[in-house]
């Protein structure tokens, strides 16, 4: 079992560019200074070819010549934000039944042996806001693979028995979500940021997974898989020009469909307060301080981006060296002002710390917000957060595959194909005054609520000596009867 | 783009069926290795298709060369290893030194004290303790305002996830940069493992502690692999936990750290592999420059007690609010067993996606499980060690359940040979994962270092597939018949009770 000096999970991306004016020294360097740093070469990606066919559908195709192997995804507007509340679920059940319930022609598992004996993968997904089906496959096998995945796309039968085992693997998922306190932490942490009923933070259970009926499933592929809906993106080891005239010859004439509009969910947050979830079988406790941040839209989303760095992501911000390192207090720490593409994101301060130190902890999180008004974050902070994020930004497109995927986030949410060449230069505008405005705009710890996962009676103080205490009851609603047994009943 | 050249030959010529020393020979012209004059093994692969590197730099132990009495130490110094050197993270190390050694004697007294048996003076025990943290308060006003240097000049040089594992057979560090700061890299790498300073130290210990907490204590799925991994082996260091057990945590002191990193962190024992757009002709240089620093020492001794055979079956069963879990374990031979390629085999024939047989019997058919599997390398791989099932029952199903539907599989695999499709399979997967695995300068800079070090020689990443292409039908019911026998078994059960548990008992020893 590995074990890593910093918990992946609340790593935040840091990213590149940097000329320094270091001296260029041959010897050996006595210190960091000293090394010699060259110009880094310049280096253009290759962008991808975009091509829009009459009926809607939108191509983007990278080649890449090194390896005899085509990879492709199709992202399809509509997810699960869209589900009618009573069948949450619906996705999930779609996402997985899509590919398990095969073709007209073949179905899941004949497809199984059919792509396991060319090592080559077709897979669907449900999402958010979309949902996916790709492919991975040799050069070679191209031709039999994509064919699978055209029958796939256009012609799914969503087969019964494979809707029962979605199913079974979601309700094994409800009955299993609250053995691990970071889970909770995370689930309920969206409850109080968008509100128990808002699609961003509403959780299947047992009855609405049961509502989900194999027409709920044909109907949704009906409604959104329409050309006019789909972004295609396919790299590899092919030729643009007869690529396009495959995918024209094959897309081309596909129908196009009713557009899809996708509704706004208004975010309905909690009242400030202290939320708790007793739960008795641990000895830690995770905290997490909530609000709401905003969209990559937004202009302030690059004096957050160098904030978040400054104060709540990597090595170096200052929840990290002040909560974990100098007082020794949580091993997972971070957190910052969250950025959606098309919605508001959270804002999240979250540790983990031992049931004794749960309202030291509070305390020190407060005492964090606190200082950003004493002590702002300060010139040498925001250089190093600038020279964090513009020295690595080359890791934003290093292969062939992330400037498609980057391409293709920028078509899906609709924002300029070139943000990324523009953000760098926003990067470098970011001002102390932003950073100090954005800081105050959205850390508010009069209107967060603060939500406490954790053994109550151990825990140093009573939250209730900070305000008013909300207990959070999480309990799994049971399942409607004749629907599968009781979790953990026995046998 | 950048891992694109390289493997172009290994597709080539493994899967279009090339013979594999073609590949190996076309492979060759872009790797360099370098055994340096004090023993340190370098690795270079170009692959100049961004302007990025990436490294990784393995050191040959693990938490199994924790000292007795110290589990957790090799894991302890992993997270040391960010804190700076005598140049990185200090005001003026002279002074530092001597403060961080006045912490030390005071800790030292303090431990000695608080551990006595009998005739211990609780007062003592105190005022010891309270000299210690002035010790500390002392030695921080060196350190306090360079709090995590060394990640501030990684990062904000461009470092791409910088971070760092150990687990029981190995201790890693990896990162990537532009490539214009390999010479920095080298500097701070090498640094690193120069001149380390534990500084800090006890502070660390806390937020390892918090680890623990975090991955164990308070996970149910963590408890039950930690109780599993402790009953499975009785005598060989695997069954220690890699985070340690909690009383050592509490106990083991920087100077204990101090004595670890210089027996173990020693050029010999350490492999470095860089992988990206550098040319080795200038870049080998530069790293030797650096890492030529180091100074060459005694390879450790590498005895360990064997785990003698096990020969009655062994239960771990955790009553827990959580949902139930099966897990059960063989042991199986080494990394190096003539037969480890056929435990890979049955790893894939058993657990690779939906053509696998556990997925097919368990969750496809008999609808009993969400999800099973049965893998290799619990707790490690280094030394004999687990082939280990599992399966998360549907609600409604018993971890006896899983076990009987896992043993109709075993015993599938133990009377029948498998089919030419599913051999056919299996070879053809194992091909193509290879090269799927190897799709970045870190992924392949991480499998490079690691079969230098296990092999000492990085082409026999390569040749694992020629391995598993030599697996036969009788050899997977052998090994079978060989391994998955009942008292050769360990069985680890997580079963749900409604009620609450017990109140754990807090763990004894060492100060809270």
């Amino acid at each position: 079992m590995k074990r890593s000096v910093i918990s992946r999970t609340l790593l935040f991306i840091f990213l590149t560019l940097f000329f320094g004016g270091h001296v260029l020294l041959w010897s050996q360097a006595a210190t960091w200074e000293q090394v010699p740093i060259p110009k880094l070469p310049e280096f253009k990606p290759q962008q991808p070819k975009r091509i829009e066919f009459p009926n809607g559908m939108v191509v983007f195709l990278q080649e890449d010549h090194e390896l005899p192997l085509i990879d492709g995804t199709a992202r399809i507007r509509g997810g699960s934000v869209e589900v009618p509340a009573t069948k949450v679920g619906l996705i999930d059940v779609y996402g997985e039944v899509w590919r398990t319930g095969g073709t007209k022609t073949m179905n899941g598992d004949q497809m199984d042996d059919f792509l396991e004996e060319r090592a080559a993968k077709v897979e669907t997904n449900g999402g958010m806001d979309s949902t996916s089906i790709g492919w991975s496959c040799l050069k070679e096998d191209f031709d039999d693979v994509f064919k699978m995945f055209v029958d796939l796309l256009q012609n799914p039968e969503f087969r019964a028995d494979k809707i029962d085992i979605a199913k079974k693997g979601l309700y094994t998922g409800i009955s299993r979500r609250n053995d691990n306190p970071q889970q909770i932490a995370g689930r309920q942490a969206a409850i109080l940021a968008y509100g128990a009923n808002n699609p961003y933070a509403r959780e299947a259970e047992y009855a609405t997974v049961a509502a989900v009926t194999r027409d709920d499933l044909v109907n949704w592929h009906h409604t959104y898989v329409h050309p006019n809906n789909i972004i295609l993106g396919v790299v590899g080891d092919f030729d643009s020009a007869m690529m396009e005239a495959r995918l024209r010859q094959v897309f081309g004439n596909w129908q196009k469909g009713p557009a899809v509009k996708k509704p706004e969910f208004p975010p309905n947050p909690a009242k400030p307060g202290y939320y708790l979830v007793d739960k008795s079988d641990v000895n830690q406790s995770n905290i997490i301080m909530i609000g709401l941040g905003t969209t990559r839209r937004d202009p302030d989303y690059f004096a957050i981006s160098v904030f978040n760095e400054a104060f709540g992501g990597g090595f170096s911000s200052r929840m990290f060296s002040d909560i974990r390192s100098t007082k020794g207090l949580a091993y997972a720490v971070g957190g910052g002002i969250g950025t959606g593409w098309d919605h508001k994101g959270m804002l999240r301060l979250m540790m983990g710390t031992k049931s004794q130190t749960t309202a030291a902890s509070i305390q020190a999180l407060d005492d964090e917000i606190a200082e950003l008004k004493v002590k702002p974050i300060s010139d040498e902070e925001i250089k190093r957060a600038k020279d964090s994020i513009l020295n690595s930004f080359i890791f934003n497109f290093d292969t062939p595959e992330k400037v498609l995927q980057e391409k293709m986030a920028y078509e899906f949410y609709g924002y300029p194909l070139d943000f990324l060449e523009t953000y760098q230069k926003k990067i470098e505008q970011v001002t102390k005054e932003d950073v100090a405005r954005v800081a105050a705009k959205y850390m508010r710890p009069e209107q967060m609520p603060v939500l406490v996962v954790g053994n109550a009676k151990e825990l140093d103080k009573a939250l209730s000596t900070f305000g008013p205490v909300t207990n959070v009851d999480i309990t799994i609603p049971p399942p409607p009867k004749g629907v599968t047994p009781e979790p953990g009943e026995q046998d | 783009m950048k891992s694109r050249k390289i493997q172009l030959i290994i597709v080539l010529s493994l899967l279009s069926s090339f013979a594999l020393c073609q590949d190996l020979a076309s492979f060759e012209k872009k790797i360099t290795k370098k055994k340096l004059a004090n023993g340190l093994t370098v690795i270079i692969c170009e692959r100049p298709e961004a302007p990025v590197f990436s490294f990784y730099t393995h050191v040959d132990a693990g938490s199994v060369q924790d000292p007795k009495g110290a589990t957790g130490l090799a894991h302890m110094f992993e997270h040391m290893a960010f804190k700076g050197t005598d140049k990185i993270g200090t005001r003026d190390y002279a002074d530092e030194k001597v403060a961080l050694q006045k912490v030390e004697v005071a800790y030292a007294a303090f431990i000695h004290e608080r551990d006595k048996r009998v005739d211990r003076d609780d007062e003592k025990v105190k005022q010891l303790e309270k000299a210690w943290h002035d010790a500390i308060a002392e030695a921080d006003k060196y350190s306090a305002p360079y709090t995590n240097e060394f990640g501030r000049i990684v990062e904000s040089e461009g470092g791409e996830g910088m971070n760092a594992y150990t687990d029981d057979d190995e201790t890693a560090y990896h990162y990537s940069f532009p490539e214009n700061r390999l010479e920095l890299w080298a500097y701070l790498e090498s640094e690193r493992f120069l001149h380390p300073v534990m500084r800090q130290f006890y502070k660390e210990r806390d937020v390892v502690i918090e680890e623990r907490r975090m991955s164990v204590d308070s996970n149910p799925i963590g408890r039950l692999l930690e109780q599993f991994t402790a009953t499975s082996f009785a005598a060989h260091p695997y069954h220690r936990p890699t985070l340690g057990w909690i009383s050592d945590l509490n106990t083991f002191s920087a100077s204990d750290a101090d004595a670890f990193f210089h027996r173990y962190y020693i050029p010999s024992n350490m492999v470095v592999a860089v992988v990206g757009d550098v040319k080795a002709a200038e870049a080998m240089p530069i790293i030797e420059k650096y890492f030529g620093r180091i100074p060459s020492r005694d390879k450790p001794d590498e005895a360990a007690t064997a785990e003698p055979p096990q020969n009655s079956e062994r239960r771990v069963v955790l009553h827990e609010l959580a949902q139930p879990l099966y897990l059960e374990g063989y042991h199986r031979p080494d990394y190096r067993s003539p037969d480890d390629a056929v435990y890979d085999a049955i790893e894939d024939l058993m657990s690779n996606g939906r053509t696998s047989r556990l997925y097919r019997s368990l969750v496809r058919d008999k609808q009993i499980a969400a999800q099973s599997a049965g893998f290799s390398g619990l707790p490690g791989n280094k030394y004999p060690h687990l082939f280990a099932f599992y399966a998360f029952p549907v609600p409604g199903h018993t971890p006896q359940e899983m076990a009987t539907a896992i043993h109709a599989e075993i015993d599938r695999l133990k009377k029948e040979d498998i089919s030419d499709a599913e051999l056919k399979m299996i070879k053809t997967r194992a091909k193509a994962d290879l090269i799927r695995g190897l799709d970045s300068n870190s992924g392949l800079a991480q499998a490079l270092g690691i079969n230098e070090a296990r092999y000492g020689d990085w082409r026999e990443l390569f040749r694992s597939v020629d391995r598993i292409e030599k697996v036969s039908k009788a050899d997977i019911r052998r090994v079978a018949n060989q391994t998955f026998v009942e008292g050769n078994r360990t069985v680890g059960i997580i079963e749900n009770v409604s009620g609450p548990p017990e109140p754990p008992t807090p763990p004894q020893g060492g100060a809270q």
